[in-house]
């Protein structure tokens, strides 16, 4: 399909400008002129519904497909809450900041003290703050605030943040970005975090273990306790990555388990779309005496049952312009209210009895290399396609000619030929049989037609992309 | 009440599959000491509770008050085809798109975006987006100090407050250093930012139009950069793009900003996005996504996630930047605004928003006791002496429906009676003739 930049032509015109109502200004000095205009493609209005309209018709999306996408937590994003998160559009965050503008936006603030409680609540933390713009950012926000408490106490010397070495690629990432080195602990044969080397790692140098449980192998480790215990034995604190919190709600509190800080993907586990890689958001909830690191400013509501806006002098500053991103919070925020206490509990329980039904159901063609009961999520490996001399990525490519999104391919990283299924709980089970029949067709097909699967996708407007040709191009904009 | 769709059936069907008697039985891998002690959440609700809940919350969002604020954040005009067409669920149910066969619509957008982004900064290559326009300043920091293998950065203090407190958290865990050159007035001071300048400088970041306002000239500050091998950061309003010399001209080596004004509702605060664009050069030091074109087997031009061995989740802690989830679909109403105007629209909307500030400026400086503090020019944001508080001024206009400007003291010591006015396109000149008089009634009477 052409690029909106081909279609333009010159002399036309989209939407009108407003005429002017103030007499025109002197110009701009010619020193901070610019000097040509910006090239933006000349489109008609109705060039510019239909290129659009007809570059969507090339995306799989949960409302066109089912996106099974291990890890990502791809459930139906409810229509009634796009509609109450775009009540706030003409609110502008700065009214909050000027002196006396609080009260002029008390139902936002309202908004975003509620959704911390909630969240805390769900959680088992203390508090929580909605800052964080992703899960990632929650992640960075989240090992500077263990930075911030050990800093307090005087202990300096703590340099390392310990992660498995099936964690998302995110937590060392962002340890990095706080300044931290990473020791990665391998997994054991059982499935977890490898027991023994992480005590051994364990030392009056480690800051934190960061864990995300379930684990990305979608099974609960059963030594999480003991985890946690050892890491504050040795004055380590410990961060939960809520990536799969989906699996666990109302069934555990990351807080009650011994977790010290933990981030939350609104836009995973509450419902919020995806975008197509955001936005995102990424709260994190910290125990009582973490609380004063928290990053400024805070949503307080006063003794009067009003909401203000609070400077943290002790937290660890600023990590956003105002409050998180509120749209994504204020939809999370209906979500939760929507659902309530039972509707949440409905969730874990239906999203792993879905993952265990796929799990069940595939497990006689597919490698399941942890054969065990898994929770919201359950990974296989292509091991045995792959003496065929099929690939995870050949099954996946298939796949979406059959019409379904793959599953996440080759994560976790200690899983050889993995596959990531996430069916979520706002699947049925017919669309379930629909894909787990695809699938073993697929394995099918990877023993008479392994051909057939190298050459998938057929169906889709481009065919497999040349990925290294994009990589040293480096064509990253048209001319 | 979840939304899961399985009947009572199909759940006594999946159990016998699995083997399991019940559906708590699957939780059994759970310790029983480790259940949660406590889900005291409210019963779920209708449709109808929720909305006329969050109505309720919705009437008071300061919905009613005229904007003279910016901050950063601007209320700005935003076509009808923005919200249909971000609106087509196949980009906003969509995920990052890891399977570029079934996501070249969003793919494509990116690319556009991209080259929209270039188009209006400047630059060479701009990555998929970022967060916002804090964390945009603070990635270029870092990449700044990566590029240069260096530790230090100049930070000029007329850039965004809010942004300099953010780049200061970023750079503190990594050791690094943020050299404050504090304005002259309203302006950067830039004999002190050049003499600031050595060998141990990975970057000198500034802001254009600044936090005042004020727009400058930056070229003798970029050569001087160069000269030790240091870059130029400017974050920029991309509004203002249309009439003002781009990073670019002025010689930046990376380009950041707060992306909201193109396209994105107030929304108290977000989802907004940021955007980084730089020299070819630097592109596999940039954060983030990166959208390429290339081909398939068969010849047929595609798009696809490009230079990912810079990523977190295959570089983990040796990655850019540990950003995942990116602010795609605040891009995309990005793409699609600039793409609404057009080449000729932009630069006419880019206009209306000097033209109205230039009127506002002129009226409001003529209000007995105050004074313009701006030397030299401005776009849609000037800095206005008054005789009195500042901050009291703007709760008393406040009271009257107006959002009259945003204080300086509380980011500028010694500024108490300094004033940012924003005036963007959507404001009339009723509105400023308004604004004028209330100014000289809460001042005066």
């Amino acid at each position: 399909m052409e690029l909106i930049f081909e279609k333009s032509v010159s002399g036309r015109t989209g939407v009108r400008v407003p005429l002017s109502d103030v007499p025109k200004a002197a110009p701009l000095a010619d020193a901070v002129r610019r000097r040509d205009p910006v090239r933006l493609p000349e489109v008609g209005e109705l060039d510019l519904v239909r290129h659009y309209t007809n570059l969507s018709r090339r995306n799989f999306s949960v409302d066109t497909n089912f996106y099974p996408l291990g890890s990502c937590t791809m459930k139906y994003n409810t229509k009634v809450t796009e509609n109450a998160g775009g009540l706030f559009a003409s609110c502008h965050p700065m009214l909050a900041l000027l002196p006396g503008g609080d009260k002029l936006v008390q139902g936002p603030l309202a908004i975003v003290y509620e959704l911390e409680r909630q969240l805390a609540e769900i959680t088992g933390m203390e508090e929580v703050t909605t800052q964080p713009l992703a899960g990632a950012h929650g992640e960075m926000t989240g090992i500077m605030v263990i930075a911030a408490y050990h800093k307090a106490r005087g202990d300096q010397k703590r340099k390392y943040v310990i992660v498995p070495d099936s964690s998302h690629g995110t937590n060392p990432a962002s340890a990095a970005m706080a300044g931290y080195e990473i020791v990665t602990i391998p997994t054991a044969p059982y499935g977890d975090m490898d027991l023994d080397l992480f005590r051994q790692a364990m030392s009056d140098e480690v800051a934190a273990v960061m864990l995300t449980c379930p684990n990305t192998l979608g099974l609960f480790n059963p030594h999480i306790a003991e985890i946690c215990a050892i890491a504050h034995e040795g004055g380590a604190l410990t961060y939960y990555d809520g990536a799969n919190l989906n699996a666990i709600l109302g069934k555990v509190r990351p807080g009650d388990v011994g977790f010290d800080v933990i981030h939350v993907n609104l836009h995973k586990t509450f419902g919020t779309p995806h975008g197509g890689g955001g936005p995102g958001s990424g709260p994190i909830g910290v125990r009582g005496d973490l609380v004063r690191f928290l990053p400024t400013p805070r949503v307080v509501r006063r003794g009067d049952g009003s909401y203000g806006v609070e400077d943290h002098p002790e937290g660890i500053g600023r990590v956003s312009d105002f409050f998180g991103n509120f749209g994504i919070m204020a939809r999370a925020y209906a979500y939760i209210t929507l659902l309530g206490r039972e509707g949440l509990i409905e969730v874990s329980e239906q999203a792993v009895l879905n993952a265990n039904y796929m799990m069940a159901r595939l497990k006689e063609e597919y490698e399941l290399p942890f054969d065990q009961t898994c929770m919201h999520e359950c990974v296989f490996s292509a091991s045995r396609q792959l003496e065929h001399g099929v690939h995870a990525i050949d099954v996946a490519k298939y796949l979406i000619d059959r019409g379904f999104h793959p599953p996440t391919v080759y994560f976790p990283l200690n899983v050889k030929e993995a596959i990531m299924i996430e069916p979520t709980e706002t699947e049925s089970k017919q669309t379930m049989d629909a894909f787990i029949e695809v699938m073993l067709e697929a394995a099918r097909m990877a023993k008479e037609n392994p051909e057939r699967l190298h050459q998938a996708p057929v169906t889709t407007p481009v065919g497999r992309l040349d990925e290294t040709r994009a990589a040293r191009m480096q064509q990253v904009c048209c001319e | 009440m979840g939304y899961c769709p399985n009947t009572p059936d199909d759940i006594r069907d999946m159990l016998a599959v699995i083997g399991a008697a019940s559906v708590e039985e699957l939780f059994a891998p759970i310790p029983a000491d480790l259940r949660a002690k406590s889900f005291d959440l409210p019963p779920g609700m209708s449709e109808l509770e929720l909305m006329r809940l969050m109505r309720e919350k919705a009437a008071s969002c300061g919905a009613d008050i005229t904007p003279f604020i910016g901050g950063g954040i601007y209320d700005h005009f935003i076509p009808a085809a923005v919200d249909h067409l971000s609106s087509r669920a196949e980009f906003y149910t969509a995920y990052t798109p890891y399977q570029p066969e079934c996501a070249q619509g969003t793919l494509q957008a990116l690319y556009e975006y991209q080259t929209t982004i270039c188009r209006l900064t400047g630059m060479e290559a701009s990555n998929a987006s970022l967060y916002d326009g804090g964390t945009a300043v603070a990635e270029a920091a870092l990449m700044s100090l990566r590029i240069t293998d260096r530790h230090k950065v100049i930070l000029d203090g007329s850039v965004n407050p809010l942004h300099r407190e953010i780049v200061t958290g970023y750079l503190h865990g990594l050791s690094a250093e943020a050299v404050a050159v504090a304005p002259d007035g309203c302006a950067s001071d830039l004999a002190h930012l050049m003499a600031a300048i050595d060998d141990e400088t990975a970057a000198v970041i500034v802001q254009s139009p600044n936090f005042f306002g004020s727009v400058q000239d930056f070229r003798e500050l970029a050569q001087k950069a160069h000269d030790h091998e240091a870059l130029l950061i400017v974050s920029c309003y991309p509004i203002a793009m249309g009439l003002v010399a781009s990073p670019g001209e002025m010689g930046a080596d990376i380009a950041v900003g707060e992306g909201q004004s193109l396209g994105n509702p107030l929304s108290f605060g977000g989802p907004y996005f940021g955007f980084i664009a730089t020299r070819k050069r630097f592109i596999r030091n940039l954060p983030g996504r990166i959208v390429g074109e290339t081909v398939d087997h068969q010849g047929r031009r595609g798009f696809v996630l490009t230079l990912q061995a810079r990523e977190q989740h295959i570089k983990r802690h040796k990655a850019t930047s540990n950003i995942c989830s990116n602010q795609s679909l605040c891009a995309l109403r990005g793409l699609i605004f600039c793409a609404s105007l057009g080449e000729k629209g932009f630069g006419e909307l880019a206009q209306l928003n000097y033209d109205k500030a230039q009127y506002a400026k002129s009226v409001l400086g003529a209000v007995r006791g105050v004074d313009l503090l701006n030397d030299g020019a401005t776009f849609n944001e000037f800095t206005l002496a008054l005789p009195k508080d500042a901050a009291e001024v703007v709760q008393r206009l406040l009271d009257q429906g107006v959002a009259a400007g945003v204080p300086l003291g509380q980011y500028y010591p010694g500024m108490e009676r300094a004033l940012v006015v924003t005036v963007t396109e959507k404001r009339t000149k009723d509105e400023i003739d308004r604004l004028a008089a209330l100014l000289e009634e809460v001042l005066w009477s």
